[in-house]
């Protein structure tokens, strides 16, 4: 027991700044992706037909393709016909943004959809235009609504950012790696790992049910 | 000058035509009551005149302006013409005087403080200054239906539309709607007023309006249409309803 214990103090320092470099790329990449998921949600409802294209056909590239093959498609494929240099840590960043953001599409124009049609109508009624009415009255609504939905993308995005360490970014879990390769110990480090990826994905559920709370007043 | 002015007005959804050659006038201080069965168009009509549905033909002038054309910046008119939806659409996560004084502060530039002045004045008229901080859930149908007519009113609009108001609300609360609607009339409002009220639309209309299948079968005072309607589709339609 007290070797166990010790196994896992000796490798702590190596996966808390894994664990450090997966939640920033984590945050990063969920900050662009949801901006992303609401422009291109709103694409996807809006009445012109090359808008809503595009956004269909963003979700649907990506969401019809393995993450992983995208993440080393971005590493290894684009350089090789682009003249551009990706650090890891970009590359997963840009894999994880854009696959969250596909899914984050589904989540914005489903929530959109949700608000009653008259509640648009009140809007644009007393004079405001369709943006004014998106940002002043459907979104507050919808966001609220879709807490719970982006809270369940967030958590997967965290968990896909596992799949990085096969483009060698330091992350959580190659951080983990990187010891048992070394002191041949997996049972005790992957445990750990496992430990750590709990810790950041609980708080975010109960960070979740307290913002759903206190949303609720309406 | 007409404050609105329908001329040929079409309107199809599909291969529905649901309005076939609509001409109207509402005169400045005048009220129109619109009477007519279901289905018959009377709420695309209205709905036209404010552009939540496009026209398939003919043209609209609001004080003037051509509704349809290009230049025509259609946030700044429909300021000008309030409208009041059977089923309400108050903003379910603003409060009272948050739904009430939203136009004010975002479009006419009113500063917190004036907006919420213009906003108690308004919930007075229709009755409802102790319900200012309360959420639209928390009201009966009638006093969602009046906060919903303070909330068209605080953009101070020259004309109201209103889309059977009391239709969705139980009898009871139908008086308190409609008697706000009676006040506004008084006070010279430019009013049309899609209803089945009928005993309302007698006591109140300047002029009645009968549609059916997509045409204005009949129009005239009150007393000419309920008294004495000449085309026997209105005295159909009346002999069932009064
Ligand atoms: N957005 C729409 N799409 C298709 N059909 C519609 C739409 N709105 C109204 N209609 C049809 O138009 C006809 C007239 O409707 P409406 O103007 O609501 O009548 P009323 O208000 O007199 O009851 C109905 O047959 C209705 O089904
Ligand atoms: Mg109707």
């Amino acid at each position: 027991m007290m070797e166990t214990i010790n196994i896992i103090l000796e490798g702590l320092p190596t996966l808390l700044k894994g664990m450090g470099v997966t939640i920033e790329v984590t945050v990063i990449s969920l900050i662009l992706a949801m901006f992303i998921g609401l422009v291109l949600g709103v694409f996807s409802i809006t009445k012109s037909k090359i808008l809503r294209t595009i956004a269909t056909a963003f979700v649907d590239i990506i969401r019809g393709t393995p993450l992983l093959v995208q993440i080393l498609f971005i590493y290894f494929g684009l350089p090789s016909v682009l003249d551009i240099n990706l650090t890891a840590f970009s590359a997963g960043v840009i894999a994880i943004t854009v696959n969250a953001a596909a899914y984050l599409v589904e989540i914005f124009r489903a929530g959109i959809n949700s608000i009653d049609d008259g509640q648009m109508e009140a809007g644009r009624t007393i004079g405001f235009s369709y943006s004014q009415t998106m940002r002043l009255i459907i979104l507050p609504q919808a966001i609220r609504r879709m807490i719970p939905a982006f809270v369940n993308q967030f958590i997967v995005s965290i968990k896909d950012t596992s799949l990085l360490s096969a483009i060698g970014l330091a992350e959580l879990t190659l951080a983990g790696q990187s010891i048992y390769a070394v002191n041949f110990r997996a049972f005790e480090i992957l445990f750990a790992v496992g430990v750590l990826y709990f810790v950041i994905i609980y708080s975010l559920s109960l960070f979740s049910r307290w913002l759903e709370r206190r949303l609720d007043v309406a | 000058m007409k404050m609105i002015e329908v001329n040929n007005l079409k309107k199809s959804f599909g291969k529905l035509e649901v309005l076939k050659d609509i001409n109207m006038d509402v005169n400045s201080q005048e009220v129109v009551c619109v009477i007519g069965p279901s289905g018959s168009g009377k709420s695309t009509l209205l709905r036209c005149i404010n552009l939540l549905e496009e026209p398939t033909g003919g043209d609209i002038f609001i004080e003037g302006d051509n509704l349809t054309a290009p230049k025509t910046n259609i946030n700044e008119l429909r300021q000008r013409l309030g409208m009041v939806f059977q089923q309400f659409n108050l903003f379910p996560h603003m409060t009272v005087m948050e739904n009430v004084i939203l136009g004010p502060k975002r479009l006419k530039g009113k500063s917190q403080s004036e907006a919420k002045e213009i906003g108690t004045q308004l919930l007075d008229k229709v009755g409802l200054v102790d319900k200012t901080d309360v959420y639209p859930d928390k009201l009966s149908g009638g006093q969602k239906q009046r906060v919903a007519m303070a909330r068209a009113l605080a953009m101070e609009p020259h004309i109201m539309l209103f889309d059977e108001p009391t239709s969705a609300l139980d009898p009871e609360m139908v008086g308190e709607v409609l008697q706000v609607m009676k006040d506004l009339a008084e006070e010279g409002m430019t009013m049309t007023i899609v209803t089945h009220e009928m005993g309302f639309a007698k006591e109140v209309a300047d002029r009645v309006i009968f549609m059916d299948e997509g045409f204005i079968v009949e129009q005239g005072t009150p007393d000419e249409l309920f008294n004495n309607p000449q085309n026997e589709r209105t005295q159909a339609f009346l002999s069932k309803v009064l």
